[in-house]
């Protein structure tokens, strides 16, 4: 439920950043929302339905399209579902919170998105999670239902950080800074926007840009809450309080995830470009994949 | 409303005054807007939407989502009406159990020869794997909803026994919710008996029927088919309000002679499984061998005591048509006393001089198949045409003993909140029983069902029929 939830918010933020760039940066825009559709691994079927991303059709394809299982709406359902199937394990202020942002997103999805309707739609989407993730962390004892929900929350936004930088890494090396080319700042842009970073980077990097420190940030910097290190050092948080809980020490799980956030933790940016941004990404997807089905079996989540 | 309204209305005499029951209520009523009426009905619309209090409905592979109609108006009962109901109920409960226990053991009342063997052997409903057991205490219905009609001031007759999976409870009890919610100053003039406890007792009641294997407290679980189940809501709503665990037949399975569930930590022993999938579906290795809903096994489990199952399996066998018709004989079998609740007069097409009867006033009766539900293969005689009761006609003859007969009865109407005002409906009201060892537990009132359409009987929720609040008064 809880990796669904965070999938949505994600969703809707790279559509968000997407919509921003075709907005202000138009001769980009297509390009743009082609990489959106790659990281959420949609582009093929776009393109074999609808040709040439416009802003109308990407939006309605993410958000609205009931046959896009990658959809907005679409993943909303599966999370309201399985709310639904643990209703016994929810407080009521967050199954309620989770069903009647689930009827918004109905009602307000009823006709097909416009480009005039996505900025409201959009924000209004955020309202809701909001509402959600204020219910979760405002009422849920902490508990081991409590530890659940926050691992899926951050595999989950684990995997969607590794996924934007996966397919934005060329932006990110080192060459890519030479000259400070406009199509440079477009990647970057997108790519701190689709993090919710833009603003925490500049703020933090105060005017100085550059591809090595806008990586070092989403990958290592452990105080934006979205980035790899980030999640994993509150991912091992979360499995070893788990552990003591169980009084089930040395789970396989629990020591797949230690070693990740360590290393994360005790890399720089130089060792991980000297070894290859791109392959760094690709084995992290992988990494974080098989914690997420390691505390499935750990925790028997499946018969 | 009163003067053309030419059934017994529990709200309103033929005179047009209140009933006494209602009297405090008419007060209220006649100092209330009807606009602010109808904005607290489309508030308690919204406040099930959101507390997802729907239901199921496939069309085209789509899932629509339900919502059974509330009327705001409650359906009052006095205290003293109330208690005749009472014992009565609880008289029919005991002679039901017994009524298992002896069919599944020595029979006596077969050989007494007061029914018929064919009832029982030749019942699907009556299943072979559970003669000779004896479930703990002797309790077979843990939960029953005798459901009952009126058709007069004091004239209330059973119209079925519920003693499979009777449902509705979690509707009784949200819809007492939302009605205090609304009308706070209501429930400070008027004394109604509270019903907040069922899920409570419902625990408890459970835990009484904990089997042998049992250690320590006795864990419940509630045994649903998923959320896709047109009553999933119940299910999930009464494990929560019991502290209950909610289970699929996939999360358990037999270990050591028990049933234990999956958790996190490991598999653990349930020791009560209140089970809301039907008999054919609970054991692929001893009933349906299609069915994913179940448990491998746990019928040789409940078999050796390691799990109470509730309600049984094998129960259906007092849920059903042919048997009700001698539900008066089998009261007084068991009890010793004659049936305080009236069954609705029943003619059994299978008997040469009822058949004779039933064929001369077809026209003027409800005939229905044994075996038949939902409505389906039925006659309503003053509603049918002329070729319609010839060709009924015909199947009688053909096969009289798949048909009952009964009168058409009187139902009476509660007034329910239309676009012009009010206007009375036709009623029927579910009672819900806990049974456990040596105890019957009973909740002041029930669901009371009610046909949204003028002049219909339909109360079924399926088919577009809603509910009210069932107020006993005092206490």
């Amino acid at each position: 439920m809880c990796r669904y939830l965070e999938r949505c918010e994600n969703t809707a933020r790279l559509v968000d950043a997407g919509f921003r760039m075709s907005l202000t940066r138009s001769s980009a825009g297509q390009t743009e929302w082609n990489s959106v559709l790659e990281t959420l691994d949609a582009r093929h079927a776009f393109e074999a339905r609808h040709g040439v991303p416009t802003v109308d059709k990407v939006t309605d394809f993410l958000i609205r399209d009931r046959s896009n299982p990658a959809s907005v709406i679409e993943v909303y359902r599966l999370a309201r579902d399985n709310a639904r199937r643990t209703r016994t394990a929810l407080t009521l202020e967050l199954w309620e919170a989770i069903n009647e942002s689930w009827m918004a997103l109905l009602e307000l999805l009823k006709r097909p998105v416009t480009s005039a309707g996505v900025p409201e739609l959009l924000s209004n989407i955020r309202r809701h999670s909001a509402l959600v993730r204020g219910a979760l962390f405002g009422t849920l004892l902490r508990n081991d239902i409590y530890c659940f929900c926050n691992i899926g929350q951050l595999i989950e936004r684990a995997d969607n950080m590794a996924r934007i930088l996966n397919v934005k890494y060329y932006a990110l090396l080192p060459m890519a800074g030479s000259g400070g080319s406009p199509l440079n700042n477009v990647q970057w842009e997108m790519l701190l926007r689709s993090a919710s970073a833009e603003r925490a980077y500049h703020w933090t990097h105060q005017g100085e840009i550059s591809p090595t420190s806008i990586a070092n940030f989403l990958i290592l910097d452990r105080q934006l809450p979205r980035s790899l290190a980030y999640c994993y050092q509150e991912l091992t948080r979360q499995l070893d309080w788990l552990a003591g809980a169980y009084k089930d020490n040395g789970l396989p799980s629990q020591e797949l995830a230690t070693t990740l956030g360590q290393n994360l933790t005790g890399l720089t940016m130089t060792e991980i470009l000297s070894a290859g941004l791109q392959p760094f990404i690709t084995q992290f997807l992988r990494d974080n994949a098989k914690v997420a089905s390691q505390i499935e079996t750990d925790y028997r989540f499946y018969s | 409303m009163a003067s053309d309204n030419p059934f017994f209305d529990e709200m309103t005499t033929s005179g047009g005054e209140a009933r006494t029951p209602y009297a405090d209520y008419a007060d209220w009523l006649s100092s209330v807007d009807i606009r602010a009426l109808r904005r607290k009905s489309r508030q308690a619309e919204h406040v099930f939407r959101r507390t997802g209090i729907t239901f199921n409905v496939y069309t085209d592979a789509q899932a629509d989502e339900r919502l059974i109609p509330f009327d705001l108006v409650p359906r009052i009962i006095s205290g003293a009406e109330w208690a005749g109901l009472k014992a009565g109920i609880e008289q029919r409960v005991r002679a039901i159990n017994a009524f298992l226990y002896d069919i599944y053991h020595r029979q006596e009342i077969l050989r007494a020869g007061r029914i018929p063997e064919q009832i029982i052997s030749k019942n699907s409903a009556f299943l072979a794997q559970m003669v000779g057991v004896t479930p703990p205490g002797g309790v077979y219905t843990h939960i029953v909803g005798t459901d009952l009609v009126r058709t007069g001031e004091n004239e209330f007759y059973v119209l079925e026994d519920n003693v499979r999976t009777p449902s509705g409870v979690s509707y009784m009890l949200e819809n007492r919710e939302t009605m205090m919610k609304m009308f706070p100053d209501l429930f400070e003039r008027i004394r109604v008996q509270p019903i907040a406890d069922y899920p409570k007792l419902l625990r408890k009641s459970l835990g009484r029927s904990a089997p042998p294997a049992t250690h320590g407290k006795a864990r419940v679980a509630v045994l649903t088919p998923g959320i896709h189940n047109s009553a999933y809501f119940e299910h999930a709503f009464l494990a929560e309000q019991m502290g209950a665990e909610l289970v699929e037949g996939h999360d358990l399975q037999v270990e050591g002679g028990r049933i234990t569930m999956r958790t996190t930590r490991g598999y653990v022993p349930i020791d009560v499984l209140y089970r809301r999938v039907d008999d054919d579906f609970l054991d692929p290795l001893n009933f349906r061998r299609d069915s994913l809903l179940g448990i491998p096994g746990v019928m040789d489990v409940y078999r050796a005591g390691g799990i109470t199952l509730a309600n049984a399996p094998g129960t259906g066998i007092a849920d059903d048509k042919a048997l009700y018709s001698y539900m008066p004989e089998i009261v007084e079998f068991y009890t010793g006393e004659p049936a305080r609740l009236r069954n609705v007069p029943t003619w059994r097409c299978a008997e040469p001089d009822a058949l004779g009867y039933v064929l001369e006033h077809l026209d003027e009766l409800v005939v229905k198949e044994v075996h038949g539900s939902g409505g389906y293969g039925m006659l309503i005689g003053p509603a049918a045409s002329r070729k319609e009761l010839a060709a009924f006609k015909k199947k009688l003859l053909a096969r009289p003993f798949n048909y009952i007969a009964q009168p058409t009865l009187a139902l009476s109407t509660v007034p329910v909140l239309t676009q012009a005002g009010l206007a009375p409906r036709h009623v029927d009201l579910r009672p819900f029983v806990l049974v456990s060892p040596e105890r019957i537990d009973l909740i002041p009132g029930g669901l009371t069902r009610v046909a949204m359409k003028k002049g219909s009987l339909v109360v079924n929720s399926s088919q577009g029929g809603g509910t009210k609040d069932t107020w006993i008064l005092g206490g």
